[in-house]
């Protein structure tokens, strides 16, 4: 048995301790030893950002991140993202314009997204779409994604 | 099956030792390329080797003009950082086009070199820069040109045990300016066909006295072409030199070719992007 990892990281602000196998990654860890399997994982390869996480405060693909790599450090995904019942403005908006279809992208769109306004509330459109081009999605051609994104900004600064 | 291990020393000497223990040890950097190597296979180290915590391999930091860039630091740190964007924005246009913000918040510009990809946007940018490439191991500690790092696809001249330390980009000169382009078939997310990094510097009549011009994706290493800045020095930059200039550029392409690009085509685009790349470049050296 390879030597395992001892790590301890907060997730959404919660505290976890647990043992990782060296090799393994933090998408892995996330789903499959933590249960938090909002965050999807596409090709495992840094190509599609389903599995976008928030890494101390930098976006990140958590398929290409050890989870030994976050020993001490603070991880946000999806899971944080609403506030109970409560939904966060770009989950609602991608609710209320069709921002997704299957859904298998969305997860890593709205963490992206969520990176995105917190560094600039105020994004063009070319913006946005460069930020998010990190981000596949195979069924909504994207515009309905970015009109979402765009309205949640719009309704965040005005808040 | 080996036994994978993972460490992250907190100091060079302690990554040093962890390196040169008989082979299997492999750096990790943001680990953009070698998580992709890892899952596929392609690599099986024994002990990975996270030079993350090493203070000196993230330090961005300024002197007299000078920068030292950790081989660590992140591309979005490099690019959110607006007196080196001042400084060197030509390096930052080469690192902005590494992958996607996603992978830009882990990619750094020493694994960027050491993997040694024929197209890695960063490397033209900084050979054209100048660098100098900090560098310890076993035998103590040295210093290299980046043009002389890479040596081949997937190759260094980095011996067993050795690891980039930091980058040190020269205090810029006055009427100065660089730039890099690349060219893809799409606009974000792809590997380039050709990129162009050029580095001048001109005297006060706007005479160039100073040209440093690399090419990526176009030969198995990135090139400086000696040649190519020769054609621009002493010049004013104008139609005719531009215009051996990029004859100096297509004669040191010897490119592949693949879905891409033919190989008469990347020689032809060399010329086009290093010309574009060039006048970029002139204009800023202007306006410094
Ligand atoms: C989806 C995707 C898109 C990409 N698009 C581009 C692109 O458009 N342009 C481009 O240029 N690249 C692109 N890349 C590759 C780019 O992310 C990597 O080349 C990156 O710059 C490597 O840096 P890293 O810190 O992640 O290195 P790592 O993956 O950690 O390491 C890379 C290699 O360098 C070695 N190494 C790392 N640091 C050092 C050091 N200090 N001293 C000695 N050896 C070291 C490692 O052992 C390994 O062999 C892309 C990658 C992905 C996943
Ligand atoms: S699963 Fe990580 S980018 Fe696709
Ligand atoms: S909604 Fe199906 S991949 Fe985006």
């Amino acid at each position: 048995m390879a030597k395992k990892v001892h790590v301890t990281t907060t997730v959404n602000g919660d505290d976890y301790e647990y043992l990782a196998e060296p090799g393994q990654t933090l998408v892995d860890v996330l789903r499959n030893n933590l249960e938090l399997t909002g965050t999807k994982e596409g090709c495992s390869t840094g190509d599609c950002g389903a599995c976008s996480v928030i890494l101390d405060g930098e976006l990140v693909c958590s398929c290409l991140v050890l989870a030994a790599e976050t020993d001490g450090k603070s991880v946000e995904t999806i899971e944080g993202m609403a506030d109970g019942d409560n939904l966060h403005p770009l989950q609602r908006n991608f609710l209320d314009l069709n921002g997704l279809q299957c859904g298998i992208c969305t997860p890593g769109f709205l963490i992206a997204a969520k990176a995105l306004l917190e560094r600039n509330p105020d994004p063009t459109e070319t913006e946005a779409r460069f930020w998010l081009a990190g981000n596949l999605c195979r069924c909504t051609g994207y515009d309905k994604i970015v009109r979402s994104v765009m309205a949640a900004a719009e309704e965040m600064r005005g808040a | 099956m080996t036994e994978l291990r993972y460490e992250a020393p907190e100091s060079l000497d302690g990554a040093v030792t962890l390196l040169s223990g008989g082979g299997g040890g492999k750096i990790l950097a943001g680990g953009t390329d070698v998580l992709v190597q890892l899952h596929t296979e392609m690599i099986e180290p024994d002990v990975i080797v996270d030079i993350k915590n090493i203070p000196e391999l993230k330090r961005l930091s300024e002197d007299g003009g000078a920068w030292t860039v950790g081989a660590a630091v992140s591309g979005m740190n490099i690019i959110d950082n607006d007196a080196f964007q001042t400084a060197w924005p030509g390096v930052c246009e080469g690192v902005a086009l590494i992958g996607s913000i996603q992978v830009k918040g882990r990619a750094s510009i020493g694994g960027n070199l050491c993997n040694a990809s024929p197209a890695a946007d960063s490397v033209p940018a900084i050979i054209a820069a100048g660098a100098i490439a900090n560098i310890v191991g076993p035998g103590g500690s040295r210093e290299e040109p980046v043009e002389n790092i890479v040596t081949g696809p997937g190759q260094t001249s980095l011996a067993q045990g050795e690891l980039i330390v930091s980058f040190s980009f020269p205090a810029k000169q006055a009427n100065s300016g660089d730039c890099y382009l690349r060219l893809t078939p799409r606009t974000e997310m792809d590997i380039a066909i050709v990129g162009a990094g050029v580095n001048l510097t001109l005297d006060d009549d706007g005479t160039c006295i100073a040209a440093r011009i690399s090419i990526g994706a176009v030969a198995p290493t990135p090139l400086l072409v000696e040649d190519a800045a020769n054609a621009l020095i002493g010049t004013k930059v104008n139609d005719a030199a531009l215009d051996a200039m990029v004859e100096a550029v297509r004669a040191a392409c010897n490119p592949i070719s693949d879905k891409r690009g033919t190989r008469e085509y990347r020689i032809k685009t060399a010329g086009v992007i290093a010309r574009r790349a060039a006048l970029k470049a002139l204009e800023r050296a202007q306006a410094n």
